[in-house]
């Protein structure tokens, strides 16, 4: 039998409705090359392969006796672990939830397990998902399956790097600042950020609530597609999450994008860009052209504030946010004989520097005599940056950019400089404060034979319009099925 | 702006968080270099500008208050470091009361 893992998901759910070999045989072979590459790699905090195959065996047995309409039966894929999945160990990447069992599993996995797929264990992340290189992470580092001595970006690069590396048909990441589409663009893989409100965040361990979202990254846009179908729509459980009808977004044949108007914002061409970014980016926006869209300069003014804005919103409701863990309902706890010294010790000990360090900057951004200079004014700006891309929305369709000004970075290279790391996420940062969807995808490589990716935003749900533009953009390019060596 | 050290010691009080001499004073100096960074927002004139707090405000609503099912007392407490007679214990909170 040829290498199963070297099948798209779409294709092996096809191979496997097709009776061509079974989800035993399918989750097998990930697991074999899982147990072969990932001691090098550490795309994943925990495997549950004895989980994985009895998953998979339920769904051959549903294969067999039924005509399965299941559109993702038996398929396995990863789960980044910041998402609750019952009886499955959820650490946050953090020493803090490092033997946390979830009673529950979250909306957005359980829906992908009622369409039947099979989880082959949870991948690694930055602690609390911040971080932009998957160094921050409790466990150690994951090593980008390009180049073992470059990042896979943050904070989604266990399920980057397992998608990059054939250690899973697709996995699901999160992107509260671009964690799910850096991280896609430095191992060469497809990512999407969906619009705020398109998928429920019930069960996803929350960073920053204004800013959350649970995506998919998958080897294409039409394999992306498959599973953002599944996760998206109206959930009661989570308040955000919006009753706006979830297209069918049926990617099979051609795509027609004649006629696409696609915004190139000057602000994302900016001095300090890798040049060989910048190339790709371009001869990617010229292709894109010559399928028939028309290309237009664009200007999203206020796009050097996301950073500033960033970076007081999301620690703020970081620090908020991880006040639960405390050492009382779950977690940690260091004993101490008085309460808040308990508190002060669990935290302490259980978080690590960069959690710390935001949990620090967004307790003083909001404290007595800050608020307004600090949160306030950030508020504000968001607002601008929002009206920014309303604007931009008026004359363009989509707007195409970089995700990130350079390829993926040595190991190391931002240690003790957190300011550095924090302005890599400049590209990335302005789709979430708008809470518009982004879709990264593969459009080259640069001298060192590491992937470059774009990225397409879109007006709020429309996720449509970007998956069908990738996928037109990849019927055209081979980029996307450009697999790493690794031995 | 440079960070005092009394002040670094003041927000980990704030924000329940035990840290060393070594990461206090760390913190202090990359808290500073981060807010001399985002400062540049104190730049723009933003009078007039309305602070949203969620792209979504106005389309987001409530739904029904009425019950449904939940977890159960056992698998709530399953995770607790300490737990006695179905509740989280914890060390005393009022002084005096040790016990």
């Amino acid at each position: 039998m040829s290498d199963l893992t070297k099948l798209t998901l779409s294709e092996a759910a096809d191979g496997l409705r097709g009776g061509e070999f079974s989800s035993r045989e399918l989750t097998q072979a990930y697991l074999d090359r899982i147990a072969r590459l990932d001691e090098d790699l550490h795309a994943f905090i925990t495997l549950t392969a004895d989980e994985a195959l009895a998953q998979a065996d339920a769904a051959d047995k549903h294969l067999k006796e039924s005509n399965p309409s299941l559109p993702l039966l038996g398929v396995p894929i990863a789960v980044k672990d910041v998402l609750a999945v019952a009886g499955m160990r959820t650490t946050c990447g953090s020493r803090i939830l490092e033997n946390f069992v979830p009673p529950f599993t979250g909306t957005a996995v359980k829906r992908l397990q009622e369409a039947g797929v099979v989880i082959l264990g949870k991948t690694n992340t930055d602690e609390f998902a911040m971080g932009s290189s998957t160094e921050n992470s409790a466990f150690g580092p994951t090593r980008n399956p390009w180049n073992q001595e470059r990042v896979p970006g943050g904070s989604s690069g266990g399920s980057a790097a397992a998608v990059a590396g054939r250690l899973a048909a697709a996995a699901l990441g999160t992107d509260t600042g671009g964690s799910v589409r850096q991280p896609a663009s430095f191992c060469g893989v497809t990512g999407l950020k969906p619009s705020y409100g398109r998928v429920s965040r019930y069960g996803l361990i929350a960073y920053g609530s204004s800013l959350d979202c649970v995506g998919a990254l998958g080897r294409s846009a039409r394999d992306v597609a498959a599973l953002f179908r599944v996760m998206a729509g109206y959930d009661r459980r989570d308040a955000t999450s919006m009753e706006i009808p979830v297209p069918e977004i049926k990617l099979n044949g051609k795509v027609d994008i004649k006629g696409l108007r696609v915004g190139v914002p000057q602000e994302y061409f900016i001095a300090g860009i890798q040049p060989d970014v910048e190339q790709a980016v371009r001869v990617a926006i010229e292709q894109l052209e010559d399928l028939g869209a028309e290309i237009k300069e664009i200007s999203l003014p206020h796009t050097e504030y996301a950073v500033p804005v960033y970076y007081l919103i999301a620690p703020a409701e970081a620090s908020a946010n991880l006040a639960r863990f405390d050492g009382v309902r779950y977690g940690l706890r260091v004993e101490s004989e008085d309460m808040i010294e308990m508190y002060k010790e669990t935290r302490g000990a259980g978080f690590g520097s960069e959690v710390k360090r935001r949990i620090m900057l967004g307790t003083y951004a909001l404290s007595a005599g800050y608020y307004d200079a600090y949160y306030g004014q950030a508020q504000k700006v968001r607002t601008l940056i929002q009206h920014d891309f309303e604007q931009a929305f008026e004359s363009v369709d989509v707007i195409a950019a970089p995700v990130a000004p350079t390829t993926a970075f040595p190991v190391g290279e931002h240690s003790g400089d957190p300011l550095a790391m924090y302005l890599e996420d400049v590209f990335t940062l302005p789709a979430n404060l708008a809470g518009v969807p982004g879709l990264a995808f593969p459009v080259g490589f640069d001298r060192e034979k590491l992937p470059v990716g774009m990225q397409l935003m879109g007006a709020h749900f429309q996720e449509e319009m970007l998956l069908r533009t990738a996928h037109a953009f990849q019927l055209a390019t081979d980029w996307h099925t450009r697999i790493p060596e690794l031995t | 702006m440079s960070l005092t050290r009394e002040e670094v010691e003041h927000i980990a009080q704030l924000a329940r968080l035990h840290l060393s001499d070594e990461e206090k004073e760390r913190y202090r100096k990359q808290l500073s270099s981060i807010l001399d960074h985002v400062a540049k927002l104190q730049d723009l004139d933003t009078s007039g500008v309305s602070a949203r707090s969620s792209v979504l405000a106005q389309r987001s609503r409530l739904r029904e208050d009425v019950p449904g099912d939940g977890l159960s007392p056992k698998e709530l407490l399953e995770n607790a470091p300490a737990a006695e007679a179905g509740q989280f214990r914890v060390p005393p909170v009022l002084d005096g009361q040790a016990g």
